[in-house]
């Protein structure tokens, strides 16, 4: 977890006392759930206090996640840009291998944390949303290494998408309940996770997946991920004696981007990229870039940049990645965005599949659809910096998920 | 005085709890809606709840939500939801109407534009599920344009919090009798009428309870106790199985209502 910076003119004191992100964020949840957000931001305050709960986060991202994961030299990538680059250009590019957690991504950092508050609080109950169901595996994980039930909605028609995944929830001891209501997506999954939290607010701990939904959540599933951020400095700074130019990670809710961006905020020598998901092409209207092609609205507990019409009826995302089909994002990266902080790019399905690729065949790592977004944004980076600068991407998670997808695409039959 | 107070005042002048009913705009036709209120308002109903379509209503239930998706299907957009508010208006001057909704589209294309169309439209007042009372600025044009925002209290509201809830909170306060979503179960009498009984004590103003009413039987018994009974989901089922052909229903099913709740306390009398 990140320390708390009292600085005026930090960047990373963010939200403030109601949970704000300059216009973002906030707590836009029915009255019924007030009490309990207000409890539950109580408890988070003691508890990242308290040394013995970061003692024991710490110890189960030692022994039980694996961390820290490694901060990689990327050789193989590095030179085959250069070789494309003008010349003296072609930046060292690393990668933070999330891809390299128990249960394959960085999702598990977030169900960790949240799962220590939740038997914290007393909570008997865990309950999640998820697409892929790369959150709906993480928070099974630990719902069985704690011993508790656990139930995790998801889109009918994701069930039907990710049946792998759904085996392994299933097999970790969870029940999957198929959402069977509007689209039978990510959004409707999350809609019908509050509707069970609403009922059970007494028993029942909601782990919400990414840096989004009503505060404190934000802040807590960045806090959680800010590990990746802090080892990274502390690594790169041991490979190469000094901070990297730009750090690059893909922006779905957005929880793995800020958990990398959030403790170099203010490093002002260190640019930022977020990649959005740009689906089939932001002109197609198929996409699921809410900074890009979105508007701020209010969805989910939080005012935040959404994909909606303009009477705000919230439109459907597209992805290759479902990690990324979500209609919004998580409201720090809207208030990054609008401030200028981070700089966000759109990166389509067909880019991401090159990335997926390339990266298979250089540097014989398969990585999730979500990360290949942000490889995707490296190689014309790369080529217009110097040599003697760095680059660290964001591997946030491991493709094997997503070779039946890929396969799809590329036209091969398993 | 406001036409909700009005019809408040109205109810408890007449011995009898004030009779608030919803449905959502447009379901299955912004004609057969407009309709359809008038069948409310003739079967006994004293205050429209007209709730705004919305793709994503978390607080609601499945019979809700089944008529936010007929109405969106059926192509409603916040233009024809204003538009039936403004024919209600012109048919029945008196009766108050509120819109009923999330936000997202209540603050489109902002908050303060939102008002003005909503008054131009003859509308009250606005129940808006997920601002609490710590966002309650977001609302804050609604009021500049004389439009009430009315609270809501539910079973998880303890009395450190009521104060808030209640501060700035206008219209009638709304109490969510059930820690859940809309229209499945209904809340143990007695846990009903402690809440009542507490809420009176803290505001002068009009206290309805909701959520899981559906048998005249049931709403009689809450209004024994509060100022007002609120009937969503029974009414919205009731469309959804008779489509255009709902307002006669509809309109038995108000009188059942308004019937029991005439005769509820003089059968404690």
């Amino acid at each position: 977890m990140t320390d708390t910076v009292t600085l005026p003119n930090s960047l990373r004191n963010q939200p403030d006392e109601r949970g704000h992100f300059g216009q973002f964020g906030g707590r836009f949840v029915a009255e019924t759930l007030m009490p309990l957000i207000l409890d539950l931001e109580r408890e988070y305050r003691a508890a990242k206090a308290d040394p013995a709960f970061q003692a024991e986060f710490d110890d189960l991202m030692e022994h039980y996640v694996g961390r820290p994961s490694p901060l990689y030299y990327a050789e193989r990538l590095t030179e085959a840009l250069r070789e494309s680059a003008p010349e003296g250009h072609g930046a060292k590019i690393y990668f933070k291998r999330e891809e390299l957690n128990h249960t394959g991504a960085h999702k598990i950092n977030n169900c960790i944390g949240q799962i220590l508050l939740a038997i914290r609080m007393g909570k008997t109950r865990i309950i999640a949303e998820t697409g892929a169901g790369q959150h709906g595996v993480a928070t099974a994980t630990v719902a069985a290494r704690f011993g508790l039930p656990c139930t995790i909605f998801m889109g009918a028609k994701d069930v039907e998408r990710q049946k792998p995944n759904v085996f392994r929830m299933k097999l970790l001891g969870a029940e999957v309940h198929p959402v069977t209501s509007g689209a039978q997506t990510l959004k409707d999954a999350m809609n019908e996770a509050l509707r069970d939290w609403v009922a059970n607010v007494h028993d029942t701990f909601y782990i919400i997946g990414t840096a989004a939904g009503p505060h404190p959540y934000p802040e807590l599933v960045r806090d959680f991920q800010s590990v990746i951020g802090t080892e990274t400095k502390a690594q790169i700074l041991r490979a190469e004696g000094r901070l990297p130019d730009l750090l690059i990670a893909a922006v779905g809710g957005g929880s793995n981007a800020i958990g990398l961006f959030h403790p170099f905020l203010d490093d002002r020598q260190v640019a930022m990229i977020g990649v959005e998901a740009a689906g089939k092409g932001i002109e197609t209207g198929e996409h699921a870039a809410s900074l890009t092609g979105g508007a701020p609205g209010i969805l989910h507990g939080n005012r935040t940049y959404l994909l909606q019409d303009e009477d705000g009826q919230i439109t459907e995302a597209h992805s290759i990645s479902a990690g990324l089909d979500y209609p919004g994002i998580g409201p720090e990266h809207s208030w990054l965005h609008e401030s200028g902080r981070v700089d966000y790019v759109p990166i389509t399905d067909a880019e991401a599949l090159d990335a997926f690729q390339l990266c298979c065949k250089l540097e014989g790592i398969i990585p999730a659809l979500e990360s290949s977004h942000a490889l995707a944004a490296v190689p014309a980076k790369a080529r217009e910096m110097r040599q003697d600068q760095i680059i660290v991407v964001n591997v946030s998670g491991r493709g094997d998920k997503d070779i039946f997808t890929v396969a799809d695409a590329l036209g091969f039959e398993l | 005085m406001t036409r909700l107070s009005a019809a408040f005042a109205a109810a408890r002048g007449q011995g009898r709890a004030a009779l608030v009913t919803f449905v959502t705009a447009g379901d299955p036709s912004r004609e057969a809606t407009v309709e359809i209120l008038t069948a409310l308002v003739e079967g006994g109903a004293d205050v429209i709840e007209l709730g705004m379509p919305f793709t994503d209503p978390m607080a609601d239930g499945p019979a809700i939500q089944a008529a936010n998706l007929r109405s969106l299907g059926a192509g409603t957009r916040t233009a024809d939801v204003l538009a039936i508010a403004c024919e209600f208006r012109n048919r029945h001057p008196e009766v108050p109407l509120v819109l009923m909704g999330y936000a997202n589209t209540m603050t489109r294309p902002d908050p303060a534009t939102f008002a003005a169309l909503a008054e131009n439209a003859g509308v009250d007042g606005v129940i808006c599920v997920d601002i609490p009372p710590e966002e309650a600025d977001t609302l804050a044009p609604f009021g500049d344009y004389g439009l009430d925002v009315i609270r809501l209290a539910t079973p998880t509201t303890d009395a450190a919090r009521l104060p808030a809830v209640l501060s700035g909170a206008s219209g009638f306060v709304y109490y969510v009798s059930v820690a859940g979503i809309t229209g499945l179960q209904q809340a143990a009498q007695a846990s009903i009428e402690d809440a009542v009984g507490k809420l009176k004590a803290a505001t002068a103003l009009p206290i309805a309870v909701g959520f899981g009413v559906r048998t005249p039987e049931q709403a009689a018994a809450i209004g024994r106790v509060a100022d007002g009974v609120v009937v969503g989901s029974a009414i919205v089922d009731l469309v959804g199985q008779h489509g255009m052909d709902a307002p006669a229903p509809v309109r038995a099913y108000i009188q059942s209502l308004s019937a029991a709740l005439a005769a509820a306390r003089k059968e404690v009398a």
